[in-house]
């Protein structure tokens, strides 16, 4: 969903270059909180993993193709400051090194994904957290429908932007159908590829799990009476 | 302590094995054909291969779209000086470098040892 150079205009692009320097100045001093010796190298990790899922284009519809974002992703694996800042981090790679994402754009590209996808994801996982917690079908469906938030309100990023500084000799209602339908299917792949990743997360080490904080230890830790009495093993 | 940090070293490491061989091996399988956005702002057009590089003929939003600024970089476009056979490369290289960049910002930004012991 990286859009190029030219597909809004200057003041527009400007402003949203500055939405972005702001988000990601206010994503760090967040971010703080939430990354210790072993969420730091975790958050990294997931960084560099939204940044290969990213190059998994999966079909939609004949001669269409999706991706993953990622802020749901990463927003439910390390946070939402954290994750903004590995969406961030991903987008601004793949515009300086591979080409990818426009370098005027690259202020709206990280406000659609690194800050309104992350944002509308995450909030609709802290929603939906009674229902993660439950069980693992829980955690999954969260995960799924939290994705698909995402994605959806990412792409509608892209149709404010268009609206405030798109050429004006399209029709705006028909720009943002196509856009908004689109990543209405894309969304259901990046709900599948969210719900498998971060179901994977937690079999393995629950307490990765940034969503489930406060919940997975307790649980784990209920497994105790099965020890015998002194044993302090 | 030692155990717990073993499993979580293992947990990394596989981790990351997974992140590279999406970049390096699964990426050699994905859909290129336009992703969403780009198939909206691409309608209205038809692309046309002229010995220029492809054309857009038509109108549509996207005719508006300037090349990339950087479309000559070594790793454009994810493939190695526009070799795409070399895909798998430029995905571990991008890993490596979003690894490297992202890990190395928050390990400087993570609060330090005895405040993050649980």
């Amino acid at each position: 969903m990286h859009m190029s150079d030219g597909l809004i205009n200057a003041p527009v692009s400007l402003i949203f270059g500055g939405v972005a320097v702001v988000g990601m100045a206010v994503a760090m001093v967040g971010a703080r909180r939430d990354l210790d010796d072993r969420t730091a190298p975790m958050a990294g990790l997931v960084a560099a993993f939204v940044f290969a899922t990213q190059m998994l284009n999966f079909p939609i519809l004949p001669g269409v193709s999706g991706h993953l974002l990622g802020g749901a992703l990463a927003a439910i694996l390390v946070g939402p400051w954290v994750g903004a800042l590995c969406v961030g981090i991903v987008l601004a790679v793949q515009a300086l090194v591979f080409a990818d994402g426009g370098l005027t754009a690259l202020g709206a590209n990280i406000t659609n994904m690194a800050l309104i996808g992350v944002a509308a994801g995450f909030a609709t996982a802290l929603l939906l957290r009674p229902l993660a917690t439950r069980g693992r079908a829980g955690l999954l469906a969260v995960c799924f429908i939290a994705a698909f938030v995402n994605t959806v309100v990412a792409s509608a990023g892209f149709v404010l932007e268009f609206a405030l500084g798109g050429d004006a000799a399209f029709s705006l209602g028909a720009v943002a159908g196509s856009v908004l339908g689109l990543h209405c299917l894309i969304g259901i792949g990046e709900g599948i590829i969210t719900a498998l990743t971060v179901g994977a997360v937690a079999s393995a080490r629950p307490d990765l799990v940034h969503l489930l904080r406060g919940t997975a230890t307790p649980l784990e830790l209920r497994d105790s009476p099965v020890t015998p009495k002194g044993s302090t093993a | 302590m030692t155990a717990g940090n073993r499993g979580l070293r293992l947990f990394f490491a596989g981790f990351a094995v997974v992140a590279l061989v999406i970049a390096g091996a699964l990426s050699y399988f994905a859909d290129s054909d336009p992703d969403g956005l780009d198939t909206a702002t691409l309608e209205g057009c038809e692309v046309v291969e002229t010995d220029a590089g492809e054309e857009l003929v038509g109108d549509c939003v996207a005719r508006n779209a300037g090349d990339h600024h950087l479309s000559e970089s070594p790793l454009a476009d994810y493939a190695v000086g526009g070799d795409d056979r070399f895909t798998g490369v430029a995905g571990v290289l991008g890993v490596l470098a979003t690894l490297v960049v992202a890990g190395g910002l928050f390990w400087l930004l993570r609060r330090r040892s005895p405040s993050s012991r649980e």
